[in-house]
């Protein structure tokens, strides 16, 4: 746990896992930017918080109103 | 006549190596004791091994740090706001409170949504399960809560260091609190909790540093994750198409991604000037935006390895508490201390809505499962659904 570590074991662990990470592989942001953004704009016509939803299917709408009869 | 000088030296028994030597007095820990030649000679260099471990320590993990910030800068080759410069640009946003729930006589603390769409758990300083049936549960001081995907049981937990998990029963004559069952334990408190694509599984994050698995039917622990150097804030689950990883957010200002089956760190992120106290997937699981006390939120791609946005306004000063995204990823909301919720157009940078309405802090933020609405809970004992 790290509240029972030494300083000493908290920069050990760090160390391990940095040197884990320098080994990662990676892609440039020009290609997983891209890819983000076309994502978004796939979905993007489903999103009914960015697109808004006509009042009478909003779910969430308070029913109100009266009934004539 | 020159004096003499007499130098006494003592036999005996060393208190390090219990050979019979001539023995010099050591002090340790005001404490002295006898040690012969030798042994005052190790421990004086043993001393010296533990101060340059110690910083030797220190200087290769910021080598390495640079050396990882230098691979990583390798790929910065453009900005996300560059990418989606021939983005539309989102016009004005309606959004407002269509439901105020006050149910709560506490702060609110965490909340989350049933897949069903429609109910809601929220927890403050008792655990409510919030919808028609409004069911009361005894657990005090819950910091996390969480609804089981089959809609049919809640765990939640906060100071009392474990994570229940009580089915859910709408028959009024049942007492909830008999059929709790006590899935994990922690050595602090829990401060997040989430089951993983079952009910039988439950993920935790906790005070203690630790984020750890556990097999709900027998209460095992099945992996654990350690690596945080401090309390644990959050976590949050890779949709499912993308495999078995989780990001979890901490008091050390590192969000951290897992595998769950190792229970190895695979990729760690320490851009934050805080505490981060909320991390969420994007929609397509290659990315994951934070919360933090710094008063930004960050949006990190995991496959380029870092950190490609930053939401923050020279006006925003208070803490992020939460955040989340709508369903397709273009808008991220976030929930602030300073009892505002911040809308942000993820792929340009900017802010595109600010909402008010709650009296205090906000505490949690969940957009519901099919996008419809989200939800916040708050300080101020009441929770609002906005759409």
């Amino acid at each position: 746990m790290a509240q029972d570590m030494t300083e000493k074991e908290l920069l050990k662990m760090e160390l391990d896992q940095l040197k884990k990470e320098v080994k990662n592989e990676r892609q440039m942001i020009s290609k997983t930017g891209k890819e983000i953004k076309e994502y978004i704009e796939s979905m993007v016509g489903e999103d009914p918080l960015l697109k808004g939803i006509p009042e009478d299917k909003n779910p969430f709408k308070e029913k109100g109103g009266c009934t004539i009869s | 006549m020159c004096d003499q000088t007499f130098l006494a030296i003592v036999f005996g028994l060393c208190d390090k190596c219990s050979k019979e030597k001539p023995l010099r007095p050591v002090y340790i820990k005001s404490e002295q004791l006898s040690y012969c030649s030798l042994c005052v000679e190790m421990m004086a260099t043993e001393g010296l091994q533990e101060n340059e471990t110690l910083a030797s320590l220190k200087n290769e993990a910021e080598s390495l740090k640079g050396k990882l910030e230098e691979e990583r800068a390798k790929l910065h080759d453009v900005e996300l706001h560059q990418v989606a410069e021939r983005v539309e640009a989102l016009g004005q946003f309606v959004m407002k409170t269509r439901r105020t729930l006050k149910g709560h006589g506490n702060k609110v603390l965490c909340m989350d949504w049933c897949k069903d769409k429609r109910r809601i758990v929220s927890s403050s300083q008792v655990c409510h399960c919030v919808d028609e049936h409004a069911v009361t549960m005894p657990c005090t001081w819950v910091m996390a809560c969480a609804y089981a995907p089959s809609g049919c049981a809640i765990a939640c937990g906060g100071l009392d260091n474990k994570c229940s998990v009580y089915p859910l029963t709408f028959d009024k004559n049942e007492n909830m609190a008999a059929k709790k069952k006590s899935v994990a334990m922690h050595t602090n408190y829990l401060s997040a909790c989430s089951f993983t694509n079952s009910d039988m599984q439950i993920l935790t994050a906790s005070g203690d540093g630790t984020c750890a698995l556990w097999d709900v039917e027998s209460g095992q622990l099945l992996q654990s994750f350690h690596g945080h150097g401090a309390d644990v804030l959050c976590l949050d689950l890779a949709p499912s198409e993308t495999g078995n990883t989780f990001v979890s957010g901490g008091c050390d200002k590192k969000a951290m991604v897992w595998d769950m089956r190792s229970g190895q760190c695979i990729q760690s992120f320490e851009t934050h000037d805080s505490d981060i106290n909320s991390v969420r997937y994007y929609p397509s699981g290659d990315a994951f935006a934070s919360g933090s006390d710094d008063a930004t939120c960050r949006l990190y791609d995991l496959r380029a390895d870092r950190e490609v946005a930053i939401y923050s306004k020279e006006s925003i000063i208070f803490g992020a508490s939460s955040v989340d995204f709508s369903l397709s990823g273009r808008l991220l909301f976030a929930g602030y201390n300073d009892y505002t919720i911040n809308v942000w157009d993820v792929l340009k940078g900017s802010r595109v809505s600010i909402l008010f309405g709650h009296e205090n802090r906000v505490s949690t933020l969940r957009v519901s499962p099919d996008g419809t609405a989200f939800c916040s809970g708050s300080w101020d004992h009441t929770l609002r659904i906005w759409a």
